[in-house]
């Protein structure tokens, strides 16, 4: 450190590899990522969004609704479910013979106790739960010996966590989700809900609009200021417009008027409807309900 | 290796040298320091009252709380440090600034710069990426006044009398080098037409936040300590081996932090800057050693003087740092990420740590540079007190704030009754900002009322020069303000 040029490259080495490591690297393994395919799908995800969603974007970040607001969910770990959904030609006393037989095998020898005692006061009754734990490999050792038996089991893989539990999403977000954001709002301050699904939780424009105007009159404890500069109050017409906010209470204009959404109003409900991620993928599977029916 | 010169006649030169510039430079940042605390006061009653100034749509809390900080960073922070470090240069290197109108062009480029920005992002043109929300217009004024700046602090130190490097310009000198480099990488990436896909764009995003926020503050702000404590204690700094050490391994290792835990992005990422994060604990402790070998035992009587700042500055660089590790690391993060306590550790490193050190240099250097006292010595103590008393009752209500908000939410309580707690603490944290917003008034007036006092004094050496017989016409009057 005697001279200017040990500094200049002194720093010169240590930021050029955080640079390289940081802006680099990311472009490299994912500036060309592409869609990606939804498992047990043929879709691909994401969606590009259309017209109205991607001016909403817009609305997002020109009023700094990310200061408040993320659009992350996270999940700390991942249970699973065997579900035993028919006998096929078995009976079920056989078939708790066979399970018991069956937890010799070392894979499930950990969990034995939990799996034959579920059985104990099983009547036959279907479906019925056979595994619930947070073992993946439990869960696909059991079903794969069951299989070749002739019964019929289901597997699901179902996300945890607090955001989970809280009906914030049914996984966890993963960088896929927001290939086409730009800019990328991730957010980093949860003064307000996160609104990663905002749009399968509240798939209601008119609720959107009606939550942007005065949010108390949707969620009464909320301290999320009104945006009511994106509406405009006016005199009722000929006819009520097909738009107008369904207020109720002290949150109603005047008789006479009506509370219509401005363009930028319906915009920025439409990206928010937009905000969807709850389809299963590679990196973040599940198993939607719907489907374990 | 010890940074008190001796004063000869050529300090007085060094001193003239920089009076311009620094009045340009320390003016306006003073003024962006109260402008960013007031838009930060705003943001926060908004917590309290939602439907605070809610119908003017410049004034939503996306739109007053980035602006704030950005402000508090970019208008002050930033300007404030590059005075600072141009005074030291000089000093250090034993001769007047070189080009020295290039740093008042630069000032107020820089200011423009601010001004765009923060207009910008009011009227809804933010980037939307934190701490880069300034429009395109605003970024290249600053990125070229950085650099004329930038400029004349390389040509001082190139031209040094005094050969020998002191510790302080090894920070100082990384930092010239780092904000270019970050900036422009960040605005070109993240600034441009054509943007990278999806999540890329955090990564840079947290990458130049990290490196502006952590490393660049930390960067400035240690090397002025390690200039100003020593020279106001009358002692050499302590154990100056470990400051090369401190040096080395805050570039090699703080660099790398700021990639978020959980992030949606590949997992190696935040796991190589958790493990960044925690090996940065060793140029804290480096730091700390040297800040309190060199302080303790000093006969410095310091009722709110300089000596203070500093000191503070440099506690609160090592709480911020060490807090800001903790929440790097996965088990905490996993209950302190989304709330207050991300927030309270910024403001800290901000007013805490980087703007009370560079309070005490301007306090320290002022009065030496513009070759009289502070107008109102009194305010200066008066600043000390407010300001610390101020920045704590900020900064630690908002960090339990953190704390019970993140484990309400991680035990799956819901949203509501987890907001409901941490309105609490805001209440306690926004009588800390006006607190700061006092101390920066009282900041404020000293120094604008002594910059009145000069161009009042300049006026009055032109008109008794245009007055006095024959030889004045032929002499331009700006050379006579550069005197």
């Amino acid at each position: 450190m005697r001279t200017g040029i040990c500094i200049f490259m002194a720093a010169f080495i240590a930021l050029g590899a955080s640079w390289c490591g940081f802006v680099l690297a990311p472009m490299l393994q994912l500036g060309g990522a592409k869609q990606t395919v939804i498992l047990q799908s043929a879709d691909n995800w994401p969606q590009q969004r259309t017209g109205e969603a991607t001016l909403g974007l817009q609305v997002y970040r020109a009023y700094g609704c990310a200061a408040c607001h993320t659009e992350q969910v996270r999940q700390t770990g991942a249970a699973f479910e065997v579900t035993l959904t028919s006998l096929g030609t078995q009976k079920a006393a056989d078939f708790k013979d066979f399970i018991k037989s069956l937890m010799v095998v070392p894979d499930l020898a950990t969990s034995s106790n939990s799996i034959v005692g579920s059985l104990d006061k099983w009547n036959g009754e279907l479906p019925k739960t056979l595994y619930s734990g947070d073992d993946g490999d439990v869960a696909s050792a059991l079903a794969d010996h069951l299989k070749p038996v002739g019964v019929k089991t289901e597997t699901r893989i179902i996300a945890t966590g607090p955001d989970i539990a809280r009906g914030w999403g049914s996984r966890q977000s993963v960088a896929a989700d927001y290939l086409y954001d730009a800019p990328v709002q991730l957010g980093s301050l949860r003064a307000g809900p996160d609104l990663a699904n905002i749009g399968v939780r509240a798939p209601d424009a008119n609720w959107q609009w009606q939550h942007l105007y005065a949010p108390k009159s949707t969620t009464p404890n909320s301290t999320m200021p009104s945006f009511k500069f994106l509406f405009e109050v006016r005199a009722v017409g000929a006819a009520p417009s097909p738009d107008a906010l369904k207020l109720a209470g002290a949150f109603a204009p005047a008789a006479g008027f009506e509370v219509v959404p401005k363009p930028e109003a319906k915009e920025l409900a439409a990206y928010l409807l937009s905000l969807k991620a709850n389809v299963p993928l590679y990196e973040a599977p599940f198993t939607p309900v719907t489907l374990a029916k | 290796m010890n940074p008190t010169e001796n004063k000869s006649s050529c300090a007085n030169e060094i001193d003239a040298s920089l009076r311009v510039p620094l009045l340009a430079l320390f003016g306006g940042a003073a003024l962006w320091l109260v402008v960013g605390l007031v838009l930060g006061l705003i943001a926060g009653i908004k917590f309290h009252a939602p439907e605070f100034l809610s119908a003017c749509p410049l004034l939503t809390y996306g739109r007053v709380a980035p602006a704030a900080n950005d402000a508090i960073l970019y208008g002050f922070c930033i300007p404030a440090a590059l005075g600072v470090m141009l005074w030291i240069f000089a000093r250090l290197s034993q001769m007047p600034l070189a080009l020295p109108l290039v740093p008042v062009v630069a000032a107020n480029l820089w200011h423009l710069g601010v001004l765009v920005g923060l207009g910008g992002i009011l009227l809804g043109e933010s980037t939307g990426h934190p701490w880069l929300e300034f429009p395109r217009a605003a970024a290249v004024l600053l990125f070229a006044a950085f650099m004329l700046i930038a400029v004349s602090a390389a040509a001082t130190f190139g031209w040094r009398k005094e050969r020998t490097l002191y510790p302080s310009h090894w920070f100082m000198f990384a930092a010239l080098l780092w904000f270019p480099w970050i900036y422009s990488t960040a605005n070109l990436f993240l600034n441009s037409n054509k943007v990278p896909r999806g999540v890329v764009q955090s990564i840079i995003g947290w990458w130049f936040a990290n490196n502006l926020v952590f490393v660049w503050l930390a960067l400035v702000g240690v090397g002025i300590a390690f200039y100003l404590l020593p020279k106001i204690a009358g002692r050499a700094l302590a154990n100056s081996g470990y400051a090369q050490f401190a040096f080395l391994t805050l570039i090699l290792f703080g660099t790398w932090c700021g990639v978020p835990v959980g992030a949606p992005v590949p997992a190696w990422l935040p796991a190589l800057s958790s493990a960044a994060a925690a090996l940065t604990i060793v140029p804290l402790l480096a730091i700390l050693i040297i800040t309190i070998k060199t302080v303790c035992g000093a006969c410095v009587s310091c009722k709110g003087g300089p000596f203070c700042f500093v000191k503070f500055g440099m506690m609160s660089f090592i709480l911020s740092g060490i807090l800001y590790i903790s929440a790097a690391c996965p088990q905490y993060s996993r209950v302190l990420e989304f709330t207050w306590f991300g927030v309270a550790q910024t403001q800290l490193q901000l007013l805490g740590f980087a703007a009370m050190i560079l309070f005490g240099a301007i306090y320290e250097l002022l009065p030496q540079v513009m070759g009289k006292p502070l107008p109102f010595p009194k305010f200066a103590k008066a600043h000390f007190f407010i300001t610390m008393i101020g920045v704590l009752l900020f900064v630690v209500p908002l960090l339990i704030a953190g704390v019970e908000q993140g484990m309400k939410l991680h035990s799956g309580a819901a949203f509501a009754d987890a907001n409901a707690v941490a309105l609490k603490f805001l209440r306690v944290s926004t009588t800390g900002q006006l607190l700061v917003l006092l101390g920066a008034l009282l900041f404020a007036a000293n120094l604008l009322v002594m910059a009145i006092q000069w161009k009042l004094g300049v006026i009055k050496c032109v008109i008794a020069y245009i007055k006095s017989p024959l030889e004045a016409s032929e002499t331009p009057a700006t050379t006579e303000v550069k005197s």
